[in-house]
């Protein structure tokens, strides 16, 4: 048992992170009131800018490389949210629309780049970040092995993150007009606030933090930009921000829940108990797990009351 | 506010004209971005329209009309469930499973055509319903919103298929099925000939079958009249009486079963056999035939017609030119992106009409003086 | 004499309309001013104007005797003009603090700094009697309590000039009063107050002067203690008004409508109907008085099936209908004339053809075989337009949304009316619309009556059910504590009933 926690938590970790950025992306984007559906896309196109990148740039920033990647796919995701803010925001179009414009235009441009920039529509990155063991902490009984060894740095980035997130959400002015654009932009208007802006800050910063997550996939474990790179991790996060009621704590723990369910079905191969299990019990225990849920949490899940609707001055 | 609205109703002439203006705007972006990557983006377009056969060649026409099959029935698909106001973002799972069940009979089955293709297709038409029903009911007993059941369900349909298709219909290899048999193939000789040997396959006339019988449900029964009141404001439908739980369900195991005839077309006519861990895009694609085709039938099989062709062309565009194939997908996605933002047209529509009201005023007060 | 606020000669088109044609109001210092005019005079147009929401084609603003070019409402904020809005504009899951600070927020650093807030809330509260709790979430503090949450908002943006829009529409009798004192306080500490309203009564009651629009134009500025209701009533309207209603002494018959001890639920599941016993017979208006939220509505929606019933009995010429579905609810002889006409109502993306048969569709001669008859449906319509006086563009085809307010109202009317129900139920069949077609609908309702069917008025308007009703029924807390005569009865008697402040009785006959 212990052997086993001591693989899977590691890994778990490893798979949580992206996921987790991604739905604290979605978050900043619904509580302005902006219904992101695009993350995927947004996703991809920071994986495919991370690749690009430390493809491209042939070792010229050396070890800074993997660093600047991942400020490049965060600045690539902000880049193509600013599309989704336009039509949604301005435009007032069908926020789910966009969001599936945003997914289908960034898997297809992304290949398009990848064939005419490299030839081919596979990228793949020699240069990545690398598990490591954090000193002294690794050193502690317990956790010490689960949380600090073999891990990512950018794991830490992620949960750093999520601290700011949430300070900045619930205790600073920012947060309460954010959130204020989210429920009831009438009022935010009527007191002042910009709700236009407000709104496509929280798209920028979704995409901001959506195309880091895809970034952290390319440089941490995945290492291939591909057509797979799509793999349904944004919608996942989708999910776990619905799961996670909203809350940067909420989708901490249901980003955990599915990363620690991503983990066993990818390792079930190597698990001798596992081992006998039908493969689609465990590849589609993510999904089943989410609808599940979904309908459990079906009557108490309450999202920001105006995301989805444009915000319109003349309708009351 | 009531008069606020008014110029907008003023102008559903426009309206009709903001498809047309997306696909200009659409092909407008692929050409800048051939320009900025390097590619003549005129020879580009006519290599495509060539590879689609709209220069004569029958037999690549014919592979214009295979590819459009599916997006018809995938449109349709999209198109009814919204005009029940409902997102069906799952067609490509309900495709899928369509598909699959499609195959399983074509290859488990030794029967006679009359009966094996009948019974394939059905089978592919129920599977796509079930899969459907899924977040229909979801929907209407639990209020899960159906984009986010379509896409597990879609996921849930990837893994199915990949653990069904190895175990039972194995083909060559262990990532694919054995190939259905011809009593289940869609395609026959005659059509063929016709098209100088394109794989072009009696899925077209299903496809404009389905498109006639959706016309006929939402404009001449009932029942339509019902599904689109739930569409356009539910609780007005549930004052009236009408079952908007039932409708809902209904409504998406219809939009799931064109779906699944997709995938029957697909699977039976083109590929005659299923590959597994594949999602098929044409699921999407159908969300951008519908969105173009205003969620019409006759729209949806004439934007099915266009994006068809620019999928049937592609390949030689690619070979010809070297432009990747992937520009076609990026221009539906620009096209979807404007047809959702309508206001931006319609924005300059207006300033157009108004530039053009002034010239003309202009012109009178000249005239007058 | 010196003005606060000045707007004179205001123009304002929008496509088709003249909004606002020529309109002046000149506010002074210190006094109550009221803008008297019905729905669609132009009120709102010019209130946005002010608050730079609508630039004027024509026209000119001053404040404190400047010229001032109002191009958001953060201009007009900045220049001490404040707005409590009829539909509030609060954040629910806030609380009150977090409210009245969004927009302005103080800050320690980057820390958000609520306490100071609230403790100063908690002053400008005490200072003009409104005792709000700073900390309470909006949700949970009653509409009477969150508009002085609206009203703090201003205060604490140190607004000199309040403008009130349309206050009292969601206020008990004893609120309203409340709010009548605090205004006067307001104006006893030197604030200027706008009240525009178009009820007459209130404008008595506190206004020193009054402005009265109509269809868009500037009619008059009246002193208020000078000028009788009847004047002001008249100048509003543009015609002499009788308010009061005729009608025959009702002769009510059978009962048509028996609710015994009917329990429902809200949205949250808690208990919004209890107990709850009512009697409405054939030939008479019975109507409901009582506040917003006392189970109104999910009385309505139980009696017609929107809403499931937790126990109690619902019956209709006797027959039990309690657990029928709405169809058959609806065919055992209920008509509904729902409270949201664009919600329940309307589907406002159908032609008027198509919402006409909206409860009959299924049937002949609509309906063949599943088939639908589209003749069948024009033919139809054009016979309701012409019976109930519909004015609409284009006849049958006509999409309901680019209607009149009155017209759809009108349009719900003919349906419900036509299909003849022995009991018809009118929630609210008046708000928003414009004298006209109030007297009309009353008329309607009262034409019913006559006719021998059992009609069921839900109202907020206690002039209204004085008018119109034969017997009245008060509903507080999802219970009728109170049934008497509408002549046996009268407005101060409902209000104290209405907030539950004197136990009721229920009286027969």
């Amino acid at each position: 048992m212990w052997d086993m926690m001591t693989s899977v938590i590691p890994l778990a970790l490893t798979y949580t992170a992206p996921l987790l950025i991604i739905a604290l992306g979605g978050l900043y984007s619904e509580r302005s009131g902006v219904v992101n559906i695009g993350l995927e896309g947004l996703m991809g196109i920071g994986a495919f800018a991370a690749a690009i990148f430390t493809v491209s740039s042939q070792g010229a920033f050396g070890g800074a490389t993997i660093w600047l990647a991942l400020v490049v796919a965060a600045l690539a995701g902000m880049l193509l949210s600013f599309f989704h803010a336009l039509a949604s925001v301005s435009l007032k179009a069908d926020q789910v629309i966009s969001g599936t414009a945003i997914n289908m235009f960034s898997a297809a441009i992304t290949i398009y780049m990848a064939r005419w920039l490299t030839g081919s529509a596979n990228i793949q990155i020699r240069r990545s970040f690398i598990r490591t063991n954090i000193p002294v902490l690794s050193d502690i009984p317990i956790i010490g092995p689960l949380l600090f060894t073999r891990v990512y740095l950018t794991t830490y980035v992620v949960f750093l993150f999520i601290l700011i997130s949430w300070f900045l959400l619930y205790k600073t002015k920012f947060g309460l007009r954010l959130r204020a654009c989210g429920e009831n932009p009438h009022s935010a208007d009527s007191m002042g606030v910009n709700v236009t802006m407000m709104r496509y800050i929280g798209v920028l910063i979704s995409g901001f933090l959506a195309g880091l997550g895809g970034g952290i996939v390319i440089m941490t474990y995945s290492k291939e930009f591909s057509q797979l790179t799509y793999n349904g991790l944004g919608f996942l996060a989708l999910a776990a921000l619905i799961f996670g009621k909203w809350k940067p704590i909420g989708i901490l723990g249901s980003s955990l829940f599915f990363g620690i369910a991503m983990t066993i079905s990818n390792i079930s191969v190597i698990v001798p108990s596992l081992r006998d299990v039908p493969n689609i019990f465990l590849n589609t225990f993510p999904y089943v797990a989410t609808l599940i849920a979904l309908v459990l949490f079906s009557n108490s899940s309450v999202g920001p009351k105006a995301a989805g609707e444009p915000y319109d001055v003349g309708k009351r | 506010m009531a008069k606020l609205k008014s110029p907008i109703a003023k102008n559903s002439r426009q309206d009709k004209l903001i498809p047309f203006l997306s696909v200009i705007l659409g092909f407008a972006v692929g050409a800048l971005i051939m320009l900025v990557s390097g590619f003549n983006s005129f020879a580009a377009y006519t290599r495509l329209l060539e590879g689609a056969g709209l220069f004569g060649n029958v037999r690549r026409l014919g592979g214009t009309l295979l590819n459009m099959t599916p997006l018809i029935l995938t449109g349709l698909s999209v198109a009814f469930g919204m005009r029940t106001g409902l997102f069906n973002i799952g067609a490509s799972g309900q495709m899928l499973m369509g598909g699959f069940g499609a195959v399983a009979v074509g290859i488990l089955f030794e029967l006679p055509k009359v009966i094996h293709l009948p019974l394939a297709v059905v089978t592919a038409l129920i599977l796509g319903a079930l899969w459907g029903m899924v977040p229909g009911i979801l929907k209407s007993k639990f209020n899960v919103h159906e984009v986010v059941v379509t896409i597990m369900m879609n996921w849930i349909a990837v893994w199915t298929v990949y653990y069904f298709v190895p175990l039972y219909i194995r083909g060559a290899f262990d990532t694919e099925s054995a190939t259905i048999r011809s009593t289940a193939s869609l395609r026959t000789e005659w059509l063929s000939d016709l098209f100088n040997g394109s794989p072009v396959n009696l899925g077209l006339f299903i496809a404009i079958a389905a498109a006639i019988a959706v016309w006929w449900i939402l404009e001449k029964t009932t029942f339509g009249y019902e599904l689109k009141a739930v569409g356009l404001n539910k609780d007005a439908a549930k004052y009236a009486g009408i079952h908007v739980d039932r409708n809902i369900i209904f409504s998406m195991m219809i939009s799931g079963a064109l779906a699944g005839l997709a995938g029957a077309t697909f699977y039976l006519g083109f590929t005659n056999n299923i590959k597994i861990g594949e999602l098929p895009m044409l699921g999407f694609d159908g969300i951008a035939v519908a969105l173009l085709g205003m969620n019409t039938p006759l729209g949806v099989v004439l934007s099915a017609f266009l994006f068809g062709f620019m999928n049937a062309g592609k390949g030689f565009m690619q070979a010809a030119t070297g432009v990747p194939n992937e520009l076609v997908q990026v221009i539906m996605a620009v096209i979807i992106f404007f047809s959702a933002a309508t206001m931006l047209i319609r924005r300059w529509m207006n300033h157009l009409s108004k530039r053009k009201e002034k010239t003309q005023k202009n012109l009178e007060k000249g005239g007058a003086q | 004499m010196e003005y606060v606020i000045e707007m004179l000669n205001i123009r304002k088109e929008f496509p088709g309309i003249v909004a606002n044609d020529n309109v002046t109001l000149q506010v002074k210092k210190g006094e109550i001013h009221a803008l008297l005019g019905e729905n669609g005079a132009g009120k709102s147009t010019l209130m946005s104007v002010l608050f730079g929401m609508y630039q004027p084609e024509a026209g000119v603003i001053k404040v404190d005797g400047e010229e001032v070019k109002m191009t958001n409402p953060n201009v007009a904020n900045a220049l001490g003009i404040g707005m409590v809005h009829q539909h509030f504009k609060l954040v629910d899951v806030f609380t009150v603090t977090e409210n009245i600070i969004l927009g302005m927020e103080p800050t320690k650093g980057i820390y958000l700094d609520t306490k100071q807030a609230a403790k100063r809330i908690k002053a400008l509260s005490d200072q003009y009697g409104l005792s709000v709790d700073p900390d309470a979430l909006i949700k949970d503090i009653s509409v009477g309590m969150q508009q002085r949450v609206e009203i703090l908002k201003m205060l604490y943006r140190n607004a000199d000039i309040l403008i009130f829009d349309e206050p009292t529409a969601v206020l008990t009798p004893q609120e309203i009063d409340e709010l009548m004192n605090i205004m006067q306080r307001l104006k006893a500490e030197g604030k200027s107050i706008v009240l525009i309203t178009h009820k007459l009564k209130e404008i008595k009651a506190v206004a020193d002067r009054c402005t009265v629009l109509r269809k868009g134009k500037y009619i008059d500025t009246v002193d208020v203690g000078k000028t009788p209701e009847e004047e002001m009533a008249r100048l509003m309207v543009g015609r002499e008004v009788n308010f009061k209603v005729y009608k025959d002494e009702s002769k009510a018959q059978d009962v048509v409508l028996k609710i015994s001890n009917l329990n429902v639920l809200d949205n949250r599941k808690l208990s919004a109907v209890k107990n709850l016993n009512l009697e409405v017979k054939a030939g008479e208006i019975f109507s409901i008085a009582g506040i917003d939220g006392n189970g109104q509505k999910e009385l309505v929606e139980a009696i017609t099936g929107l809403r499931p019933v937790t126990s109690g009995k619902i019956e209709i010429n006797g027959h039990d209908i309690t657990q029928l579905s709405v169809r058959k609810k609806t065919e055992s002889g209920i008509g509904h004339i729902p409270e949201d006409r664009h919600k329940h109502g309307l589907v406002l993306d159908y032609t008027l053809g198509e919402n006409m048969i909206l409860q009959s569709y299924y049937q002949s001669p609509f309906s063949n075989k599943g088939l639908l008859n589209k003749e069948a449906m024009n033919a139809y319509t054009e016979r309701l337009i012409q019976e109930f006086d519909v004015r609409s563009g284009q006849g049958a085809i006509t999409s309901v949304r680019s209607m009149s307010g009155g017209n759809q109202q009108k349009s719900i009317i003919a349906r419900e009316v036509d299909r003849s129900p022995s009991l018809l139920i009118a929630s609210q069949p008046t708000r928003g619309l414009d004298v006209g077609a109030i007297e009309y609908i009353h008329k309607r309702l009262i034409e019913e009556r006559d006719k021998g069917k059992a009609v069921l008025l839900v109202s907020f308007e206690l002039d209204e059910i004085l008018n119109v009703s034969d017997r009245v029924g008060v509903i507080y807390e999802g219970s009728i504590i109170d049934v008497d005569r509408t002549s046996n009865t009268d407005e101060n008697k409902l209000g104290l009933l209405m907030a539950g402040s004197v136990k009721g009785e229920v009286r027969h006959g």
